[in-house]
């Protein structure tokens, strides 16, 4: 890769991953390479049972493959121990979920801190970052309100101001719209296309065909293996992968 | 601090069950520190009588031997002779070494007047020395000389209740009292006699605060002789008895235990009956120190017990509340907190519900002792350690049981934490 102009974010070579129930091995990722670069909009689709969020769990550091080198920002991950891991989560990743994640017992500001607080930030910068994030998506008039006070698309905005409060290498979610309806899903998908405008690199495990329209890759799998890698609707020249 | 404040908001959350859970301990710790205070002051009060008794000192009193009763209903008017004699008091001065003085004393029940006014009680015939003997202070004016005692005076020193109660608007001293007939001059004032517990059947007790007055042995022996008639119903008894009580004075504090064990012997062998006893304030301080011990290793155990059973509160709850914020940790550990974090955050909690439970068991307990001396009089002591000893462990136990619950939430696997329901 010497010639290459752009380094991968996400660099995944032979990802295996495999779940042992009592005596009976079973293979839930087969062998998985993939490279995302810097500024993609991947979906991650195909069938439940595939082993999509078994793979994204990989790719957030939650996880670790049974076999197989996950390099996320040029460090090998892949044999890190916890506490490697947990920094490595809160330095490069931010999480969206479909059920939004949110911590009651705290406010919208505070949940939005929650990485910065692990981060070593102090109160002063966490107060700053996590105010001026909840502008950004939207909920400047409800920076005090508890998570069961906001409906669920406003839920989901604090998780995504919440994933964005890092300013992580990658954006993960796992069927981020899949509890929403269809407007609020809308909304959603709106802010994602200007955080992907903005530069930031997105990796979303989804069944929205409407994200397909506005994504620039689209990576499916069958049975935990990678079933076909193509352009998105807004897909973008690849950058040219070294061999 | 930042896990200080949110463990507080964990709390705040659910203020009935943290009060409750910390509940545990509050009554653990504030039953320690009252227990403690009360029992420290009940020994507290023994030691100052047995102290006051002297620890150099043996005493030695006479005792009325158990009746005899077909003696006593043959001869209604008998002598009856028994007590402290003067051989014994020779035999001691002569054969036990190691004694710097005996001081013997006589007691006579009688009516003690100031004109009309009266009150029931003994007259003693004690030696110059005995205040000092018996660590018992003169308040006002003098204790009778050497000089009284050889020139047998009729002077007398009054107990402060017994000036109190013939002399209620004057003072006493240059005054006379009066005994059947005879006049004794007031010399002064001492103060009350304090009684060991465990002692107090010795013949100056009996009524409450009896009126006691105190003259030269000399003179008692001189006006009343050693025959002393009392008027009981159905008759006339008569006593005979040389001494009512003899303390004797041992050199050496490491030597008083064996020569009251050989004045034991003595004593045994002159005496058939049982009509004298021994105390030894020396054997009655061991004692009532060990008694203090035992006090303290039970209350130690109900401490220990109390304790356990606030900390298996305190574990309950936070088992429940793990899996109760299973979801939370789930969530926590995605955004970047490592296993450490978790278990500090659990861990402040178990800690501020326990220390706050032991701040509060504190107050109470010290509370408690104040209720307890005000209102029943008892005397009460709380050394600070023993409140700073709770506290301490009502905070360890708070670690020690918040320590698995706390390390049982870290080790949860961030993937499963996060989908369960
Ligand atoms: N902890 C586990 N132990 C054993 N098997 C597991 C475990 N987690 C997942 N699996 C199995 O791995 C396979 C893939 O699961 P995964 O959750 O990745 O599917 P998915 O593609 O996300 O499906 P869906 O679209 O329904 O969410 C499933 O067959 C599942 O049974
Ligand atoms: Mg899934």
């Amino acid at each position: 890769m010497a010639d290459n102009a752009v380094e991968p974010i996400i660099r995944l070579t032979d990802i295996r991953k495999v779940y042992r129930t009592g005596d009976i091995d079973s293979q839930v990722l087969g062998g998985i390479s993939l490279d995302i670069f810097p500024g993609e909009y991947v979906c991650i689709m195909g069938p439940s049972g595939c082993g999509k969020s078994t793979l994204l769990n990989v790719l957030g550091c939650l996880d670790q493959p049974t076999t197989g080198d996950y390099f996320l920002g040029g460090q090998n991950v892949a044999h890190l121990n916890d506490d490697e891991l947990s920094s490595a989560r809160n330095r490069n990743l931010g999480f969206i979920f479909q059920s939004y994640n949110l911590i009651q017992q705290l406010t919208v500001v505070e949940n939005i801190a929650v990485p910065l607080y692990y981060g070593g930030k102090t109160d002063r910068e966490m107060r700053q970052i996590s105010e001026k994030l909840a502008c950004q998506v939207g909920l400047d008039h409800r920076l005090n309100h508890r998570p069961n006070q906001l409906s669920g698309g406003q839920q989901q905005r604090v998780a995504i101001a919440r994933a964005l409060s890092n300013s992580p290498l990658v954006i993960l979610a796992d069927e981020a719209t899949g509890n929403l309806d269809s407007k609020s899903g809308k909304e959603i998908l709106d802010l994602f296309d200007d955080l992907n405008q903005q530069g930031k690199t997105l990796v979303f495990v989804t069944h929205d065909e409407r994200m397909v329209e506005r994504c620039t890759r689209v990576v499916r799998l069958r049975d935990g293996l990678l079933d076909r890698d193509e352009p998105g609707a807004r897909s973008v020249a690849r950058p040219k992968v070294a061999a | 601090m930042r896990t200080v404040t949110l463990g507080l908001k964990s709390l705040w959350l659910h203020k009935l069950r943290s009060f409750l859970t910390a509940l545990g301990v509050v009554f653990g710790v504030a039953s320690v520190v009252a227990m403690l205070a009360i029992g420290e002051g009940a020994s507290h009060e023994a030691q100052e009588q047995i102290r006051k008794l002297g620890s150099l000192n043996i005493i030695l009193e006479s005792v009325k031997p158990p009746e005899n009763q077909s003696a006593s209903t043959e001869q209604r008017s008998m002598v009856i002779e028994y007590g402290l004699t003067t051989r014994d008091m020779q035999q001691i001065r002569q054969t036990i070494p190691g004694i710097s003085i005996v001081v013997p004393s006589r007691y006579i029940t009688e009516v003690i007047w100031n004109f009309d006014r009266k009150a029931d009680g003994q007259v003693m015939g004690v030696l110059p020395v005995y205040p000092e003997m018996r660590n018992r202070v003169v308040t006002q004016g003098r204790f009778f000389s050497d000089l009284d005692l050889t020139a047998h005076r009729a002077v007398c020193v009054l107990t402060a209740s017994t000036a109190a109660r013939l002399f209620p608007l004057s003072t006493p001293t240059g005054k006379a009292v009066r005994v059947r007939n005879f006049y004794y001059t007031v010399v002064g004032v001492i103060e009350d006699e304090t009684r060991a517990v465990g002692t107090d059947t010795s013949p100056s007790s009996g009524g409450e605060s009896q009126a006691q007055i105190l003259i030269p042995f000399t003179t008692l022996m001189d006006q009343f002789g050693e025959t002393f008639f009392r008027y009981r119903t159905g008759g006339f008894e008569a006593e005979k008895v040389e001494f009512h009580e003899a303390i004797i004075r041992v050199g050496n504090a490491d030597e008083v235990e064996s020569r009251a064990e050989a004045i034991r012997h003595l004593l045994g062998t002159n005496h058939k009956k049982e009509d004298w006893r021994i105390i030894v304030p020396v054997e009655l301080l061991k004692q009532a120190e060990r008694t203090k011990q035992i006090f303290s290793i039970v209350l130690g155990s109900i401490a220990a017990i109390s304790l356990l059973v606030g900390g298996i509160g305190i574990m309950n709850i936070m088992l429940a509340s793990v899996t109760e914020r299973t979801r939370e940790i789930g969530i926590r550990r995605a955004m970047g907190a490592r296993q450490g974090d978790i278990v500090v955050q659990f861990l402040i909690e178990t800690v501020l519900l326990s220390g706050a439970g032991g701040l509060i068991g504190v107050a109470l307990g010290l509370a408690i002792p104040i209720a307890v001396s005000h209102f029943a009089g008892v005397t009460t002591v709380v050394k600070a350690w023993a409140p700073t000893l709770a506290f301490s462990i009502s905070v360890i136990t708070g670690i020690a049981f918040g320590i698995y619950p706390a390390r049982r939430a870290a080790r949860m696997n961030p993937v499963e934490a996060l989908r369960h329901e």
